[in-house]
């Protein structure tokens, strides 16, 4: 009996309040890191303290470091497809103005498109602004 | 005799003269049974990363899309304190979850520990935080909607530093709205949970042996926490 409720105690209250202390001290610096003006600095240290206050919260409350390994590594897949979703978003975003269309290959065999639909046609190509710039709003 | 039962048990665990009234007969034993529930409850917590992460995403893109219009309208999350803004509800907010993500695991640790008391005070006072968090949601979705700080199409306000209707502050409340609100339905669906929890513990049903659904609400529960750690900072605070 008392193995098995070992095998499953773990942490402890002295660990979880100490955790929960971290924690309330990390909300405190992200609050304080905001008021101070970095530029684009601030959003990275933003997602930075968030990531470490959620290791902590899945490291300690959620048990991850003391449960089998095969928790963690499902997690980390989790995180792990988030980042690969992240990473080409970014690119995407960061490289459109370079992909304009006339830079584009014009393609032999591609079905034909009415002249009013071609934007080529309908009006001469003039480059992209990139998009912030845009006043495509009134 | 008892000697020998003890024996068989902590070696076997079969527990074969003691049958656990939970323990289903599919599984070899009560470790068994726990370890594959919480693979299962991991699996749909990945779920949920990818649903939530889903959002961020857009989020991300829609404020490459309108940086200026998405910094001025994340000003009004923000309340004067003493002059200086300050996001008072998000911040407050943000110390109630991480308190009830303590009591959570502390509830769990007292149903692991035996202590059937202790389980149900540390659950009600969970339940009591998710309240006053929907409390605080309440008030400050109220302020929103007087403001006509409307998602979409339904964005009115009117104020000078915003031009109404413009795609930037619209697109910017449609975020706000559906991931605070779907993160809200999902505090709201813990605070069933734990209720259910309460009663159960109240009854006497967890023991040593077998507490899996408190430790499986537990994880949903730093779930929904470990979603605001990130909704904070991107919404409240960038600036």
């Amino acid at each position: 009996m008392s193995t098995h409720t070992e095998s499953h105690s773990h942490g402890g209250p002295k660990i979880y309040t100490a955790n929960l202390f971290a924690l309330l001290f990390l909300t405190i610096i992200t609050v304080a890191a905001a008021s101070f003006n970095f530029g684009a600095a601030n959003v990275v240290i933003a997602l930075a303290i968030a990531s470490v206050k959620a290791t902590l919260v899945a490291l300690f409350f959620m048990h991850l470091v003391w449960d089998k390994p095969i928790n963690s590594i499902i997690a980390i897949a989790g995180f792990l497809f988030l980042g690969i979703f992240l990473m080409f978003d970014f690119l995407d975003v960061t490289t459109r103005d370079h992909m304009q269309p006339r830079n584009m290959p014009v393609m032999e065999n591609a079905t034909p498109v009415p002249d009013t639909m071609n934007p080529l046609k309908a009006a001469p190509p003039k480059p992209l602004e990139p998009a912030p710039a845009t006043e495509e709003h009134k | 005799m008892s000697t020998t039962t003890t024996d068989v048990q902590s070696h076997g665990g079969h527990g074969e003269h003691e049958h656990n009234p939970y323990h289903q007969h599919h599984f070899t034993t009560m470790e068994q049974q726990f370890d594959t529930s919480k693979l299962g409850m991991w699996l749909f917590i990945v779920t949920e990363i990818l649903l939530f992460g889903g959002l961020f995403v857009g989020f991300g893109l829609m404020q490459h899309r309108y940086p200026r219009e998405f910094i001025e309208a994340h000003e009004h999350l923000k309340q004067l304190i003493g002059g200086h803004p300050f996001p008072l509800y998000g911040a407050v907010n943000t110390i109630v979850l991480l308190v009830s993500s303590w009591t959570m695991v502390m509830g769990v640790n007292a149903a692991q520990t035996n202590q059937k008391d202790k389980t149900v005070r540390y659950l009600v006072i969970t339940i009591l935080l998710a309240c006053v968090f929907l409390v605080i949601k309440y008030v400050e979705y109220s302020h929103k909607f007087a403001d006509h700080l409307l998602p979409g199409m339904f964005y009115g306000h009117q104020a000078e530093d915003l031009i109404k209707g413009t795609h930037g502050y619209a697109t910017f409340f449609a975020f706000y709205f559906m991931m605070t609100g779907l993160h809200g339905i999902h505090v709201l669906v813990g605070i069933v949970l734990l209720s259910w929890l309460a009663m159960r513990a109240k009854r006497g049903d967890f023991t040593s042996e077998y507490y899996t659904p408190v430790d499986l609400v537990g994880l949903y529960w730093h779930v929904v926490d470990m979603i605001w750690i990130y909704l904070f900072p991107l919404y409240y605070l960038i600036s």
